[in-house]
């Protein structure tokens, strides 16, 4: 792995290969899911020259897919010719959902979605709102969202590694995981009052400030972290058995990456440094030092080994913002956007007011439509919202990178073994979550 | 951005004949710093292939928003709204540059060329744009539902499909059920 400054230069004759190999290389099964169970089982070889084959449905319920999704396999005997996801099964209709939530009641909604990286959905939709707001928000507010956000990343990766480690049989790594996030959400919930679903970056700001004694709390909680990590290589990077499983599974290029919408460590491992972070800054991005690390197989090796690094990279990032924490407020002081502090309530009839009509009715939006993306810990999160004019989102549509990442599947997957599937699947982390919004 | 920007006369009320600004042959509007391109149905695709030869690979995103309860939206002088809207956000990862599209669609004819073959990647965001608002990607190589079970009946993100207008199904057992 190396760190590099956008090494690879992508030319639009690659582009059009890979574009021309993924809409004619026939990875993905078109075939509905009614069909899918009709034709699941044994099938006699229909054409000369091909084994047996077999359609198998792998989920739902399966363990290893991360929730609810269900593959549709086309099996030549143990490997993969052709697949589809199928999903849906946890939609909620939350795209819908927005369109009846005021702008201060989004947030809540949103969060949901992503539940393992909440605050990032958060940030997408505040900034998505602040921009037709114009407004911006103070740098204290932008220097704790950098904060929790790479807190959030940290919590997310470590998830990562213990679900792969679980669905590859690494059972440890399971523990060590559960137990660093742990640490982790505890310091979350401390600063927001919950361990999952935040609510805490809001349209204006955040929530609430940060608590007392927080800066010992997140050290108790990163300083055993670098260490960790290096466990994390001692038991995993450097094992023959773990590099078996996962060098060489599931390749991608980059431009098929890009041809697809692939975001994120997926397309980072193929060699593309491309950071949403670095590359179109928001927050204070711009003012801390980090790298972007690249992989250079594309495979799930190269994506694990990216999150691993990455959460080294986020580390550096938070003690830069501890460092440089400045003081002020943490939410704008304009009475149309947020609540008056709780004090002003008693002595101010004006304050009550702009307080009665912020939770009752919600501030008004000027009409226009805009979008707002940012670097998730599974790619580009972007948020689109069209405004009315009114206190509701007229449409709110959020651009999930696990949805569209879940597309490259049927690639990665094509002529693999079944025994690789779900080491594909846990390199992908999808979070039905927000596939399905 | 190449440079065959219209020259926007102002003062100009006759209505008519007012110029319109384009950017890549097709009218632009700018809302802050981003850049939304109008071009017409049959302009779409055309212009999707034209921009990716100019460095905008990546389809990152596609929606489609209905209008039928909010008419009177900002469009570039003499550019008829449909009740439907496709729009696409793409993005150059050599410029670091965004660019929109939003496509018109009219409502009684819901209908528009898909760009699976300028993008493998909208193939997902199509199937959705079908499955919730039922706008129909010509050329889709599998146009189906993806987060609605295959036997749905409706489009439900439409405006015209009001929220609590489907009963939600309990499946308890009957005894159970009062």
């Amino acid at each position: 792995m190396s760190t590099t400054e956008r090494d690879s230069v992508t030319d639009l004759a690659a582009l059009d290969a890979a574009r021309v190999r993924l809409n004619s290389d026939e990875a993905v099964l078109r075939m509905s899911q009614t069909e899918a169970e009709e034709a699941e089982g044994y099938r006699a070889p229909t054409q000369e020259g091909l084994g047996e084959r077999m359609i198998m449905n792998m989920g739902p319920q399966h363990p290893s897919t991360h929730g609810v999704l269900r593959l549709v396999l086309e099996l030549d005997g143990e490997t993969i010719t052709r697949s589809k996801p199928v999903i849906g099964y946890l939609h909620t209709g939350m795209e819908r959902t927005g369109e009846e939530l005021t702008y201060l009641q989004g947030p809540t909604n949103v969060t949901r979605m992503d539940y393992a990286s909440p605050l990032f959905t958060e940030l997408a939709f505040s900034l998505a709102t602040e921009s037709l707001l114009g407004i911006e928000v103070p740098e204290r507010a932008q220097w704790i969202r950098m904060l929790m956000c790479e807190v959030n990343r940290l919590s997310s990766h470590m998830l990562f590694m213990a679900t792969n480690g679980m669905d590859l049989g690494a059972v440890s790594m399971m523990l060590y995981g559960w137990r660093e996030r742990e640490e982790l959400l505890r310091f979350l919930e401390a600063v927001t009052g919950l361990r999952m679903n935040h609510n805490y970056i809001r349209p204006g700001g955040v929530a609430a400030d940060l608590p007392d004694g927080w800066r010992d709390h997140l050290l108790r909680a990163i300083d055993p972290l670098p260490e960790r990590l290096e466990e994390f290589d001692t038991l995993m990077t450097g094992q023959p058995i773990w590099q078996n499983r996962l060098q060489g599974v599931g390749a991608i290029t980059t431009e098929e990456c890009y041809s697809l919408g692939v975001t994120g460590p997926i397309l980072r491992s193929t060699g593309a440094a491309w950071d949403l972070r670095r590359d179109m800054p928001y927050l204070r991005y711009e003012e801390v030092d980090f790298d972007v690390l690249v992989g250079s197989f594309g495979d799930s090796f190269d994506r694990y080994a990216i999150r691993l690094g990455e959460m080294r990279e986020s580390i550096r990032i938070i003690r830069q913002i501890l460092d440089r924490m400045p003081s002020g407020d943490y939410r704008i002081q304009d009475k149309k956007v947020t609540p008056p502090p709780r004090a002003r309530i008693d002595e101010s009839m004006e304050a009550l007011i702009h307080h009665f009509k912020i939770f009752t009715e919600g501030f008004k939006v000027p009409e226009g439509e805009t979008y707002a993306a940012v670097e998730s810990p599974r790619g580009e999160l972007g948020v689109y919202i069209v405004s009315d004019g009114s206190s509701k989102p007229y449409r709110m549509h959020v651009r999930a990178p696990s949805f569209v990442n879940l597309q490259s599947l049927p690639h990665l997957m094509k002529d693999s073994l079944i025994a690789d599937t779900v080491a594909i699947i846990s390199s992908v982390d999808p979070i039905m979550g927000e596939v399905d919004r | 951005m190449s440079g065959d920007q219209g020259e926007v006369t102002p003062g100009d009320d006759s209505g008519d004949d007012v110029e319109v600004e384009t950017l890549h042959g097709v009218p632009v509007l700018h809302s802050g710093d981003q850049v939304t391109l109008h071009p017409s149905r049959e302009e779409y695709v055309e212009l999707l292939e034209r921009l990716r030869e100019q460095g905008f690979w990546v389809c990152v995103d596609l929606c489609a928003v209905d209008y039928l309860t909010h008419p009177g939206r900002t469009l570039p002088p003499g550019m008829e709204a449909g009740r439907f809207e496709v729009v696409v956000g793409l993005l150059s990862p050599e410029r670091r540059e965004r660019i929109r599209v939003r496509v018109q669609v009219p409502g009684e004819d819901p209908r528009l060329d898909s760009i699976v073959r300028v993008h493998p990647g909208a193939d997902v965001h199509e199937r959705e744009a079908w499955d919730l608002f039922g706008i129909d990607f010509e050329g889709h190589p599998d146009l189906s539902r993806i987060l609605l079970p295959d036997e749905w009946v409706g489009h439900p993100l439409r405006k015209d499909s009001p929220v609590g207008s489907i009963p939600v199904q309990f499946k308890a057992p009957q005894e159970l059920r009062r």
